[in-house]
Order: C-alpha cells, then structure tokens, then sequence
C-alpha cells in the first residue's frame, strides 16, 4: 500500500494532494496543468516539496535520495541511454526477472539495437522491461503513450495490460486519456489544479453521476465488466455483462475471456418505451438511481442495470419533458459503433 | 633530419610538449568539476566563479603572469605553501610555465566541456538515479560517456594554447634556455637574433604541424563517439 501527502505552492496554484494506492494500478487522472506530473514526481524524489508524507508499505520514502527509493520510473520521452544498447538499457538498473520481462514485453528482436534505431512503441516498452528489471517495490508511469500516435498506442496498450496483471505492486499511472484509464486502472485519482476532486474504485467513479463535472462532460461514462461470450460472422462481438448482453464492434477479447467496455455517457440513449424498429443493437432495462444537474445545459443519469451501473447524459430539457425521477425504470439505447475499439479491452 | 632543428629547437619543443602535457592532465579534472557545477550547479556565487574561471581568456596574459609571479613566486603565499608542503617550486621553472600554460588554456578547456555537458539531457541523468544509481554512478556511466567529445574537445583545446602560451609565461617564468623556452619562446628569441629567421621558420611550421594533429585528432575521437552511438 503506497499512502501520499503532499504540497508544493507553484506561482498559479498550490499542489496539495493525499491518496493511497493498493497493488494495481491507480489512475491519477486530470486535465493538462493539474499537477499529475508534479505530483509523482514528488513521489519519486525528482522535485523538491514544500512538505512530504511517502510510505510504501510502511516505510518512509520521504527522506530517500532518488536512487534509494525502488521506484521505477517510465516518463513520457523514454529517456533511454543512446549510447547503450537496448540489452545494456535494460540491465542499467539490475536484471530482475529478466527473461519474463524480454518475453513479456516482446523484447528479445530488439536487444543488440541501439535507442536511436527503435520506433516511439519500441522505446517505451525498453523504457518499462528496463524500470521493471529494477525490481521496482512501486511503479510510476508518466503518460507513457502520449507521445506515440494511435497505432503504436495499441501496439503498447496489451503490453501494459499484461504488466498489471502479472505485477504486485501498486502502480501509479498518470494520463489524461479516459480510454486508456478505463482499460487499465482499477482506481482512479482525480485531480485538479493541484487538488485531489474524487477517488475511489474505477468503477464506483466513473458510474458516479456527482463525478462528471471533474472528469469533463466528453470522458464522462461508466466502465462494464463482462464475459466474451461469441463473435459472430459478420463482425461483431458479444458480451455478456452483470447489466445484459452487449454487442461491439470488432472481433475482441478471447472466448470466454473476462473483457472491459467503457461506455461514453453521451452516447447512451434513454428511452421510457421498449424501442422497436430501432437501428440501436444495445437495449437495456435500467433503473435510474440518481440524477445530478450540472451548470451547463445537461443531466447526468445515474443507471442501474442488474448488478451493473451505466452513466448517461441528457440534456435537461429531455429530462424534464420525460419527468425522469429517481426510481425509474426506462430503456437504454447504445448504438454498437459509439463504442470505439480502443474502449474494450 | 636531426640537425634539421638545432639543439636548442630540439629542447624546446620536447619542453613545449612536456608543458603542455602536464598544463593539460593537471588542469583535466579541475576543468571537468568546475564545468560540471557551472553547466548543472545551482549555487550562490555561480557567476562569480564564471567570471572568475574566464579572466585569463581577456585580461592581458603579462597582467595574469605578474599575478603568477605574486602569488606562486618563492616568496608568495602560495608558491611558499607549495614548496614547503609538497617541495614543488614554480618560479623560473618549467612548472611554472605548464602552471602558466594550463590557467590561461582553463577558460577554453571549461568552455568546451561545459557546452557538452549542457548538451547531455538531464533527464537521462534523471532516469538513471531512478534505476538505482548513485550521483557517482550517474557521472560514470552516463554523463561522462554522452559528454566524452567535449571533454576531448576541451582537452585538446587546452594542450594547444599551453603549446603556444607566450605573454604569461614569459612574465611568470622568464625565458631560460633548457628550463622555461618553450617553443613561442624560442621563436621570439631567435626573431631577435640576426639570421635566426630561417629556424623561427622551421619551428613555426612544426608548431603549426602540432596544432593541426591535435585538432585532427580530436575530431576522429568525436566522430567515432557521434558514428558509435548513431549504430
């Protein structure tokens, strides 16, 4: 358990921000100019603090030089040594593990190469064989994709999942991109101008209707978890969740296999009857369980659906011409193609 | 080939050699701290040093010899110091011209390698204590490799100007044949002697010469690092 407390005054805001974070990855979460970065860098010892509370697993780091802390570190440009090879890259800070990492992260063609002959996919995963091959007791990944253009994110994204979930140790990942999160995080750290907004379970966050505001009306949308249950022939996936079946697009996920679908709160459609002669492949029977009003023009629908939890956004006036009340029950519509690829997983 | 240059010639471009050598090995790792604090140090008294380290490069050289003679001279507080504690005089003596040599070649050999050093990503410094490694390991390992060009580039620097240093030394250490004429010294005594031209010359050349192989040199060395690391 990584328990943080720490506060830095900047010109234009004040970082000040507590969480813990369990094995697994926490999500710290925020539009640009936040703090995200600031704040794990405070937790590696890259820059100073005006005061700082750090304990990993009951032992203070707070006072620990950089290099005595057994972080891994990957930052967003890699920061590879160019005049090593990818081998001695790798070995740079110990050769933990070092087999499962090559084979894990698809290393082994790479290892005589030198950084400067390596794509921006490439690199970053050295740049997480080589924090991993530290033997890290705490993982910090500074936006690690969002430097590479959206082919080599998914060339990346299914390393990273492996990593979470063959490792032990919490892991703080840092991104602006909701997509990414959903598919990673199991805990999410929201943060804004320096302060820490919401926290909690991925899940209870994103289905939390008082959450929007903080994680931006566009990201809004809760996550389900499902069963790959069939892919059918003419291109779609079917997916068993607690709420009920839903199609996606794309054959993903392996049979059986257990699978993530975030759904965009502004893509869900509410409807009081069953639809019918609707081009919408998704319906789902819901129950609304809260309902929270923004300053803008739109509501968020908190939905309940079996065991599971859905998020929608209406605009008020749709809300209020159907008299939505807490209670409820009415018909989710998600079209199958407003889940995009890059939220399953 | 031998009487090509006479004795004299000889002596003191073997005495040049030896000058600048040691001007260069001693001032090397004064050079690369004091480079190494002005490129990434953030302290009190940082311009100072800057000012400081890059005097000898502007003021007139006889200015810095007469400075050298007071303070390192037999009887200057730090000439006497020098001598009681390690037995080592530099007045009159080639210590004193590679002494001379190494402080006015110190600017050129700090320039260079302080440039390097900014040229080395401080983040790749970072990412390495990150890894485990010690601010020493750190040095080794990843900032003295990246910043090896200059560092050679510096060094070459500072070897030139020692070959070459005239105005202090000659304030400094005078202009004694066998013990401190160096080859700058040497050609102004024989420019001043009738008919010593045709062996000013003949120096002048293998000073030229010298001057050149160094800079040949060092551009090798930072091709070969730039070719290894481009691999």
């Amino acid at each position: 358990m990584l328990q943080v407390h720490v506060t830095r005054a900047f010109p234009d805001f004040t970082l000040d921000a507590a969480f813990e974070a369990p094995a697994g990855v926490t999500a710290i979460f925020g539009p640009s100019g936040s703090g995200k970065t600031s704040l794990i860098r405070a937790v590696a010892g890259l820059s100073d603090c005006d005061h700082a509370r750090i304990t990993l697993g009951g032992r203070d780091l707070s006072t620990l030089k950089p290099h005595r802390r057994n972080i891994g570190y990957v930052f967003q440009d890699a920061r590879l040594f160019p005049h090593l090879t990818v081998l001695k890259n790798l070995r740079y800070g110990g050769r933990h593990d070092e087999e499962a990492v090559i084979a894990v992260l698809g290393l082994a063609p790479l290892l005589g190469r030198h950084p400067a002959s390596l794509s921006g996919g490439e690199r970053q995963r050295v740049a997480l064989g080589r924090a991993l091959m530290s033997a890290p007791h705490l993982l910090l990944l500074d936006e690690p994709l969002s430097a590479l253009d959206s082919p080599r994110k998914a060339e990346v994204l299914p390393y990273l999942e492996a990593l979470r979930d063959q490792t032990a140790i919490p892991i703080l990942y840092v991104s602006h991109d909701m997509t990414e999160v959903a598919r990673l995080a199991r805990r999410i750290v929201v943060l804004d101008r320096g302060q820490v907004v919401v926290s909690g379970a991925l899940e209870d966050v994103l289905a939390d209707p008082a959450a929007v505001p903080f994680i931006g009306v566009r990201d809004a949308g809760a996550v389900l978890s499902g069963r790959v249950v069939g892919h059918s022939d003419d291109g779609l996936t079917k997916i068993e969740t607690e709420g009920g079946a839903l199609w996606v697009p794309g054959a993903v996920g392996r049979a059986l296999g257990h699978i993530r679908v975030r759904v965009p709160a502004q893509d869900v459609i509410l409807s009081r009857s069953a639809p019918e002669g609707l081009s919408a492949l998704n319906v789902l029977s819901v129950t609304i369980t809260g309902l929270e009003r923004g300053t803008g023009p739109d509501v968020a629908v908190a939905l309940q659906a079996g065991q599971a939890r859905l998020l929608a956004r209406v605009t008020a006036r749709s809300c209020d011409g159907m008299g939505l009340q807490v209670g409820d029950h009415v018909f989710a519509i998600l079209k199958a193609t407003a889940i995009a690829p890059g939220d399953v997983g | 080939m031998t009487d090509w240059l006479g004795p004299a010639e000889w002596s003191a471009l073997w005495l040049s050699l030896k000058v600048a050598f040691w001007a260069t090995l001693v001032s090397l790792p004064l050079g690369f701290a004091v480079a190494y604090a002005l490129a990434r140090g953030r302290f009190f008294g940082r311009q100072a040093l800057n000012v400081l380290v890059h005097l000898p490069l502007v003021m007139p050289p006889v200015v810095t010899g007469y400075l050298l003679l007071l303070g390192f001279g037999r009887t200057g507080p730090l000439g006497a110091g020098f001598e009681a504690l390690f037995g080592l005089v530099f007045a009159f003596r080639w210590t004193g011209a590679a002494l001379a040599a190494g402080i006015m070649g110190f600017p050129l050999m700090v320039r260079a390698i302080r440039l390097s050093l900014e040229a080395v990503d401080a983040g790749l410094e970072e990412a390495a204590g990150t890894l485990g490694a010690s601010p020493l390991r750190v040095l080794r390992t990843v900032t003295l490799p990246l910043a090896w060009p200059g560092i050679v580039a510096g060094a070459v620097l500072a070897f030139a100007k020692g070959m070459g240093e005239f105005g202090a030394t000659i304030t400094f250490v005078s202009n004694i044949p066998g013990q401190t004429q160096t080859l700058a010294l040497s050609i102004d005594t024989l420019l001043e002697v009738p008919g010593g031209e045709p062996l000013a010359l003949r120096l002048a050349i293998v000073s030229i010469v010298i001057a050149a192989a160094a800079l040949i040199v060092s551009e090798l060395l930072a091709n070969r690092v730039v070719r290894r690391r481009a691999l």
